[in-house]
């Protein structure tokens, strides 16, 4: 058992941030010879927005899946809430409360926006086989209860006129936001966003930047993300980490990682003559 | 213009998530069972019943159980065939074990036997994805009829190796044996259909459908998202399994009276049941009705057409039918992936707005 | 005992033999699904559909006898001559390259981008409709076929091993002969795809459909060319099969078998095709021979599929296939 209330700091616009939520420690991760993540530590605290940053192929994407369980490294260890995560399997993670989004959309294209919200909320669902068969009673309860908090979501993130649609005819920018719902019904305590802005206008980003700094303020939900667009993550995020080849280059709030010469090489290149 | 659903207003979740969310549909479904349940038993004969009712009744259940497991939950199954035996001798057995026991309960532990087998015949699943799934299920279709061929304990040591029903009563009916009533066999399927597509519906539209749907859509989201693969890919199987068993036991005991396994039960069988899937809808409970019609009426449209209107040899007649139904599977395919139960739903979105489009 | 010894080592030899067979109808199989993603499951239909119109053509049969006379009460069978096997051969060649455009103008043309398992399912519906083409074409009775293949025991491979180890071991002419043409059609194939400019394009469809069309190869020739081929290898196929136990419905039930020799070969591996149906046709002779006898017998009928089943679940990408790294 790991001390959680170890001391958090308050943010420039006066957030108040807690302990260790989650920490990666010394965490290499292999494809057969190759090292997609090389002997990396940081922490994520209760109530920050992370952001992971660093140039392509920096080992991003592959960290974000190591944090839900898709990936297990070889070396290092990941704690949440206080506790050591033995080997896990992905659903048990998402169990653990930690909802995420996917670069490449993964969404269920079969199914519709309101069906696809409803699986966020799978983990939270307890009525066994039996009584959904029957259906009258516990599950029709369930199902009325859990709808409910989806619809709240639906409100928030403006999509109510979509509820019926299939997700496999919405445009892109609205896709984003389903999944950012989904992710959101499971109520989880971390909320890892792979890459949200990707492939987006203006104005969708605006959207997408409102939203998550609405959840993060409203729900308290504690959020890590991947991206690329430095603007987005330098006004959002409270501290940042910086990977390059598969290292961690930078660690801090983004003021320092934009004063720090390795972060600067990483980006603009270095002259080598 | 009755079809409508503004001024059909919702005022909560429940009446929101109902299955026939427009007032007509529901008359209209209501009106169906009416008939089905009050009417047609009276007027039933042995023709209708043998060439259409019964088989209709009976393929209704195996495509749903088909259904869920390869339109929900996305895991193509060739071992029908073989699982229809599963249920269809574990129903023999019972029934001969224990004479006294109702036959009610006979079937359905032919089904609940089947589910085992099943979920035995599932595990590879969570190893094995798309067609080498489908490939491996071929595993279990010859391998089951193989053994019910083979050991002679399953068909109770018989000369001919066949199975044949003894007469069990429901409440005084006879439902199987020789001397059972066109109308018996038909109410007897009915009801259990009625009752299994009931809780089929309920299971697709709640949490465990959405679980098969998330697999069949995306499995490695599906699982980074809370659903266990294991648990949900085993529970179709064994739901799925269960329908295909009830579907072999009544086929056997209700329909045939009589079965020899390979004959019963062989490979044909198992592309029969696709093809209604794939034709009436995947992923829709409808759909498994309307595939099951489809295929059980086209046969027999086809024999009386070629057969009693033209004159045809019956084997010429044979051939045509296999070109036709290879043939509308591939447009199908093409044309309309989503089967009967699309059109059906594009034809009522078109009545919806009737006659005013615009 | 050392009797049995012998017989298992005959059984072992036919065994391979009988793999070869399932070797050739699997090759079409990996053809098609290397260049175009789709498991073919027509492929043993088309085997039978080349043998029965190479028996038609030989034997001049009148296509569509039985429709003709059905329809218009005439009494049609026969053209009245026959025609040499090398002849028949070439035309059934050709009927089987229209075949190819015929399926990629009507159906695959329709069904690009559609999922896997979908175009599967196509072909299962290709498969009932081919069949049912084929027997209205040309009867659905049992026919003899022969184009001149060496039939019977090879005399000199029994003298051989009759005077090593005191008993002659039995080999078919035909099962030799199927091997060597098998070898060929490997040898040809392979040199095909590596040395010319189709082969090059063929192999650059199967890596990437997309980035294929954009260096302005054609898919649609590509397709034809590849159902072509397979067409081809089902006639050779269809020529052994049926020059060995007849022409009849039970030779596209060879396809079936063709599957686990895929699973165990992975799909797109020339070599695992034969590699999986040597192991296939031995294996299964092997466990009737020793175990068919305590448990029923007539194991072949699964066996196969079994032994795939297991061997899947350890190594789901097969002998030779690749290793699935799987991404989000």
């Amino acid at each position: 058992m790991k001390d959680m209330n170890s001391e958090g700091y308050t943010t420039a616009d006066g957030r108040k941030i807690g302990g260790v939520l989650m920490e990666m420690k010394n965490i290499t991760l292999r494809f057969g010879g190759v090292a997609a993540i090389t002997d990396i530590s940081f922490d994520i605290r209760d109530g920050e927005i992370r952001a992971i940053i660093g140039p392509n192929g920096a080992g991003k994407s592959s960290m974000l899946n190591v944090i839900s369980g898709f990936y297990v490294p070889q070396e290092g260890e990941v704690w949440f809430k206080g506790y050591k995560r033995g080997p896990m399997k992905p659903y048990q993670v998402a169990r653990l409360g930690i909802a995420r989004t996917f670069q490449n959309i993964a969404l269920f294209d079969g199914m519709s926006v309101l069906d696809n919200i409803m699986t966020g909320r799978l983990t939270l669902m307890k009525s066994g086989l039996l009584s959904q068969a029957m259906w009258w009673g516990g599950a029709q309860r369930e199902e009325t209860e859990h709808r409910e908090k989806v619809e709240k979501i639906i409100d928030f993130l403006e999509i109510q006129s979509i509820r019926k649609t299939p997700v496999g005819r919405l445009p892109y920018g609205l896709k984003k936001r389903v999944e950012l719902a989904r992710a959101l019904a499971a109520e989880p305590k971390l909320l890892l966003l792979d890459e949200p802005m990707a492939g987006m206008n203006v104005e969708e980003k605006e959207d997408m930047c409102r939203f998550i700094l609405d959840v993060n303020d409203e729900f308290g939900t504690t959020i890590a993300l991947i991206e690329h667009d430095m603007g987005v993550v330098m006004d959002l995020s409270d501290r940042v980490v910086v990977m390059d080849y598969g290292k961690k280059i930078g660690d801090g709030t983004p003021d320092e990682v934009r004063s720090n010469p390795d972060v600067i090489n990483a980006y603009l290149g270095v002259s080598h003559d | 213009m009755f079809y409508r659903e503004a001024g059909d207003f919702k005022t909560s979740y429940v009446d929101d998530s109902q299955t026939f969310p427009i007032r007509f549909d529901r008359w209209r479904y209501y009106a169906i069972l009416a008939v089905a349940f009050g009417a047609a038993p009276l007027l039933i004969n042995d023709y209708w019943a043998n060439a259409v009712f019964v088989p209709f009744l009976i393929y209704a259940i195996a495509a749903i159980g088909l259904n869920i497991l390869t339109g929900y939950c996305g895991q193509v199954s060739l071992g029908t065939g073989g699982f229809m035996a599963v249920g269809a001798y574990a129903c023999y057995k019972l029934m001969t074990a224990f004479p006294e026991v109702s036959i009610l309960i006979h079937v359905l532990l032919a089904g609940g036997i089947t589910a085992g087998v099943g979920v035995l015949f599932g595990l590879p699943s969570l190893r094995i994805k798309g067609f080498y799934l489908a490939v491996a299920t071929l595993a279990a279709q010859f391998f089951l009829v193989w053994l019910f061929n083979k050991v002679p304990w399953f068909y109770n040591y018989s000369a001919s190796g066949q199975i044949s029903a003894p007469e069990r009563t429901i409440l005084g009916h006879a439902v199987t044996g020789a001397n059972t009533t066109a109308s018996a066999k038909y109410f007897f399927c009915l009801v259990i259909l009625f009752a299994l597509a009931w809780l089929a519906r309920n299971l697709t539209r709640g949490t465990v459908g959405r679980k098969w749907m998330a697999i069949r859509d995306m499995d490695i989201a599906a699982e980074i998202i809370g659903v266990n693969p294991l648990t949900t890919k085993l529970s179709a199987f064994a739901i799925s399994s269960f329908y295909i068993g009830v579907a072999g036991a009544l086929f056997f005991a209700v329909y045939l009276g009589a079965a020899e396994v390979g004959e019963a039960f062989g490979i044909q069988k198992s592309f029969l049941i696709l093809f209604m899937i794939i034709i009436g809808g995947l992923g829709s409970i409808f759909g498994s009705f309307a595939g099951a019609a489809f295929m059980v009426l086209l046969p027999v449209l086809l024999k009386n057409v070629l057969v009693g209107q033209l004159g045809w040899a019956t084997d010429l007649a044979a051939h045509v039918e296999l070109m036709i139904v290879g043939a509308l599977i591939v447009i199908f395919l093409i044309a309309e992936p989503h089967g009967l139960n699309q059109l059906w739903r594009l034809a009522k979105e078109k009545l919806r707005l009737w006659p005013f489009p615009h | 005992m050392s009797d049995q010894i012998l017989f298992a080592m005959e059984v072992t030899l036919n065994g391979l033999m009988a793999g070869v067979m399932y070797s050739l109808v699997a090759l079409g199989f990996v053809l098609i699904f290397k260049a175009s993603g789709i498991f073919n499951y027509a492929q043993g239909v088309l085997a039978l559909f080349a043998a029965l119109t190479l028996v038609g053509f030989q034997n001049g049969q009148v296509p569509f006898a039985h429709l003709i006379n059905a329809i218009f009460g005439t009494n049609l069978h026969h053209f009245g001559w026959h025609l040499p096997a090398v002849v028949a051969i070439i035309l059934t060649a050709a009927v089987m390259v229209l075949l190819a455009m015929i399926v990629e103008k009507f159906v695959l043309q329709h069904l690009v981008n559609q999922a896997p398992i979908i175009l599967f399912m196509a072909t299962i519906g290709l498969a009932y409709f081919l069949e049912g083409l084929g027997d209205i074409m040309w009867g659905a009775d049992i026919k003899k076929l022969d184009v001149g293949l060496p039939q019977g025991a090879n005399e000199a491979f029994e003298a051989v091993t009759d005077s090593v180890f005191g008993f002659g071991l039995y080999i078919d002419n035909l099962d030799i002969v199927a091997t060597v043409v098998a070898a060929l059609l490997v040898l040809s194939l392979t040199l095909f795809s590596q040395y010319t400019k189709y082969g090059r394009a063929l192999r650059a469809v199967a890596d990437d459909h997309q980035a294929a069309l954009s260096v302005g190869i054609s898919l649609r020739f590509i397709w034809v060319l590849v159902w072509s081929i397979a067409g081809i290898v089902a006639l050779v196929a269809g020529i052994m099969w049926g020059s060995k136990s007849g022409v009849q419905f039970s030779l596209s039930l060879i396809a079936l078998k063709a599957l686990p020799v895929l699973m165990l070969g992975g799909f797109t591996s020339i070599p695992g095709a034969i590699v999986g149906g040597l192991i296939i046709g031995m294996g299964e002779k092997l466990f009737e021979f020793f175990a068919g006898p305590l448990i029923g017998g007539a194991t072949e009928n699964w066996f196969a599929y079994v032994l795939a089943l297991l061997f899947l679940v350890f190594r789901p990408q097969g002998l030779f296939g690749e290793k699935i790294i799987e991404r989000v």
